[in-house]
């Protein structure tokens, strides 16, 4: 297959698996961070069993993202991580800790010990969010490069104001999207908060992102002529503004999946037009455009591609039908101490 | 120290650190399927009892196990940068593939086996644990292939300073892959094997009625032989045999081989000095590294004297692990060969000293594996792709010293946390033990 092809695809697969990652942790980081400002114990361990059967297989979309970037664009895989570095430990300490508490928070019947993990869980789950949207925020602004593609700028550099706004931004979003989740799988005084605290996370959503396009205009005018670029894409932005209109319209008539899935789809929506406006780069050079990290000059070869394509093309319908299948088994409401015997 | 030593130090600390938990999970795993399979068949409450007793022990293990794997799939790009270009084209598909078909499997099908036990038929939930046990076989096989084509790279050509793929399936199949993936496998179920085994036998110290554990030993004692006969052979075999051939120079380190000899000795026992570097104290067997090595007594065998000094590993430190290895291999078939006997005698679950002894030894199984590790992946240095690339060149020159130390102080000092919170829950969960046995009405 020809080289420029794969390229492409292979951008385009590759924010496929962002937005996948996006709607499917997402709603798992948005009930845990929720999760925070639960009620009581009780509450806090409905939070976690709303997602317990299906936030392993949901973080494997960000492993794979991880993968596959290593695989398709190895030279941004190499720039990006070693360029993130202290933001990625920090990432790491917050999702190792998440991860275990799971597992260990039911495992004792103390009180203490149950708080512990319940910080564990909410803190795992709230600070992660605003970390990647902080290091899109970062790609969004271009990072300085050297001619041989290393970041040249610091950590502290990594935390200016536009990336903390998209980083709040993602935030919101993920709140959003996890209480429109627990709308779906509770019921009684905590879904009737849900529905009351979701319209406001909704308005924040929608506010941080025209606040973060009209800065992005300031910051990075090069996104909007990529969009002008491509007019095929435009056809993404009424459906975002639909998504994100009837996300509220579907909450008020009770209608949780519908407001759960149009809340997907404005997700998606929105990390498609942030690639349309980046294409063809993945990480634009904030000192010197010619030294951007496009799809071009830092992607495998053809054939590394193709077979990348041909492992994508068997496995994803399979990871599909099976999650589907998973997703029904658990469909319904939770109800408390259904999953670990209660506390 | 430099930033080349703390990053290899840090990439020690954090895969010796995750490779304790997938040898526990891919074993028991597979062990489970069993279980699970016995008390679906038999609706026998003590296959049933022990599948939802190592379900609890496998469910902990397993998550500690994903949450600093996390750390790996991160650490090649944040931590060895040059690497990564160099080996982006051909290293980053296993990886990929690994995530797309190993890790959707086990993650998604886990959630079904511990959750779901009430919600499926009895077949799915099998089926839950078979597509586990699956799944992180499959895991392994992939990441195996990235790690052995660092070994025995095959299947590329070097354009522009880097390795571009010309052959997938040579670059899959390259010459160490087969054995290192059967090797380590064995070396999994041994410690699945063990792990059942020692829970059981500890069971059974403090309990002597505990149905349970009872037959839980049993299965660990006829499972644990012979996944350890196998790890030694034909698997350990053969991968040594394909070492000797492929990258002689760390065939010559771990058998301590200094000088280039036809009819080499095998050295059974010996203790490496320094300055000039030779073994002291040795225990030998005449001629037969040559014959193990190349099926000939007085085949040539060439030494650590036969290549460049700034080409070989570091000798004490490969020759030990590899020794040390290969003298636990042969505790543990012993141990469990000993248990045959004692099961043949009726004496088993009366004999309180070897009961003690697989509740000792159990844990040496982990050892095991990590010096096994250690053996492969220092015996590969001083190159991270085997005479292509050196380690000293791999790392990411944007990460300095002090980065490096505070990631290392984060990590280790979270992994300390972490491996003690693993243990002192793994304990609670035994001291539990498994449900009671149903009311006989």
């Amino acid at each position: 297959m020809d080289h420029q092809f794969l390229q492409i695809t292979w951008f385009i697969l590759y924010f496929v698996l962002i937005a996948g990652y996006a709607i499917l942790d997402g709603f798992d980081l948005g009930v845990g961070a929720l999760s925070l400002f639960a009620k009581d114990q009780r509450e806090r361990g409905i939070h976690m069993d709303a997602i317990a059967p299906v936030w392993d297989g949901n973080e494997v979309w960000l492993l794979t993202a991880g993968g596959a970037l290593f695989a398709a664009f190895p030279f941004v895989y190499a720039t990006v991580f070693s360029g993130y570095y202290m933001a990625l430990m920090l990432l790491l300490v917050f999702l190792i800790w998440r991860a275990v508490s799971f597992e260990f928070r039911n495992k004792m019947e103390s009180p203490r010990w149950i708080r512990a993990w319940d910080w564990a869980f909410g803190l795992g789950s709230i600070v992660p969010p605003i970390l990647f949207g902080v290091a899109v925020g970062n790609i969004l602004r271009g990072l300085p490069l050297n001619d041989r593609g290393d970041f040249t700028g610091t950590f502290v550099s990594l935390l200016n104001p536009y990336a903390i706004l998209v980083g709040v931004l993602a935030l919101t979003m993920f709140l959003t999207h996890g209480a429109l989740y627990l709308g779906i799988k509770t019921e009684g005084e905590l879904r009737d908060r849900m529905d009351r605290w979701a319209p406001g996370l909704w308005m924040a959503w929608v506010v941080l992102y025209v606040a973060a396009t009209f800065v992005s205009l300031l910051v990075s005018p090069f996104l909007f002529a990529g969009i002008l670029k491509n007019p095929v894409f435009w056809v993404l932005f009424p459906v975002m503004m639909a998504s994100v209109v009837l996300i509220p319209v579907f909450l008020k008539s009770g209608r949780h999946m519908r407001a759960f899935l149009a809340s997907s789809v404005a997700i998606a929506t929105q990390i498609g037009l942030a690639a349309v406006g980046l294409f063809p780069n993945l990480v634009p050079a904030r000192n010197n455009p010619d030294l951007s990290l496009t799809i071009y000059n830092a992607s495998s070869s053809a054939k590394t591609l193709t077979t990348m394509l041909i492992i994508a093309g068997i496995g994803v319908p399979i990871v599909l039908a099976y999650t589907v299948f998973i997703y029904r088994v658990f469909k319904g409401k939770v109800r408390h101490g259904e999953l670990y015997g209660g506390h | 120290m430099d930033a080349i030593m703390l990053a290899r130090l840090q990439f020690a600390m954090t895969i010796g650190f995750h490779f304790l938990f997938p040898p526990i999970s891919i074993g028991l795993a597979w062990l489970l399927v069993f279980i699970e399979w016995k008390g679906m068949r038999t609706g026998d409450h003590v296959w049933i009892r022990m599948g939802k007793f190592f379900g609890r022990l496998f469910a902990l293990t397993f998550a500690v196990g994903v949450a600093t794997g996390i750390v790996m799939e991160f650490q090649f790009g944040t931590n060895w940068a040059s690497y990564s270009r160099f080996v982006g084209d051909i290293f980053g598909a296993p990886l990929a593939a690994e995530g797309v078909f190993a890790f959707f499997l086990e993650s998604s099908f886990l959630g079904l086996y511990l959750f779901a036990r009430n919600k499926v038929g009895k077949g799915v939930h099998w089926f839950s644990i078979l597509m586990v046990a699956f799944g992180a076989t499959v895991s392994a096989f992939w990441i195996l292939i990235a790690n052995s084509w660092q070994q025995t790279p095959a299947g590329f050509e070097v354009i522009e300073g880097r390795a571009v793929l010309t052959s997938f399936s040579e670059a899959v199949f390259n010459p160490s892959m087969w054995h290192r993936f059967f090797h380590t496998m064995a070396a999994a179920l041994i410690t699945g094997a063990f792990f059942l085994g020692g829970v059981s036998a500890w069971r059974l110290v403090r309990d002597k009625s505990d149905d349970v554990a009872r037959r839980g030993l049993k299965v660990a004692i006829l499972s644990g032989f012979v996944f350890a006969v196998l790890s030694a052979f034909p698997t350990g075999d053969n991968h040594a045999r394909q070492v000797a051939q492929t990258q002689p120079e760390k065939f010559a380190a771990i058998e301590g081989i200094y000088e280039t000899q036809k009819g080499a000795p095998l050295v059974v026992f010996g203790v490496p000095q320094d300055d000039p570097p030779r073994l002291a104290a040795r225990v030998e067997i005449p001629k037969m590294a040559s014959w193990l090595a190349f099926g000939d007594p007085d085949a040539e065998v060439k030494g650590i004297n036969a290549f460049k000094p700034d080409e070989i590993p570091p000798l004490a430190l490969t020759f030990i692990s590899f020794h040390s290895m290969v003298m636990l291999g042969m505790l543990f078939i012993g141990l469990m060969g000993l248990g045959i006997l004692l099961m043949l005698l009726k004496r088993l679950e009366s004999s309180r000293w070897y009961l003690w002894g697989v509740v000792l030894v159990a844990p040496l199984t982990l050892a095991a594996s990590q010096l096994g590790w250690i053996t492969a992946e220092v015996g590969r240095q001083p190159w991270s792709v085997y005479r292509l690339l050196r380690t000293s060149e791999s790392v990411s020159v944007t990460v300095g010293v002090p980065e490096l130390w505070f990631s290392i102080a984060l990590i280790g000092f979270m992994y300390i946390l972490l491996g003690g919170l693993y243990i002192f829950m793994l304990v609670r969960e035994v001291r539990r033990g498994p449900d009671r046995a149903p009311e006989v009405v």
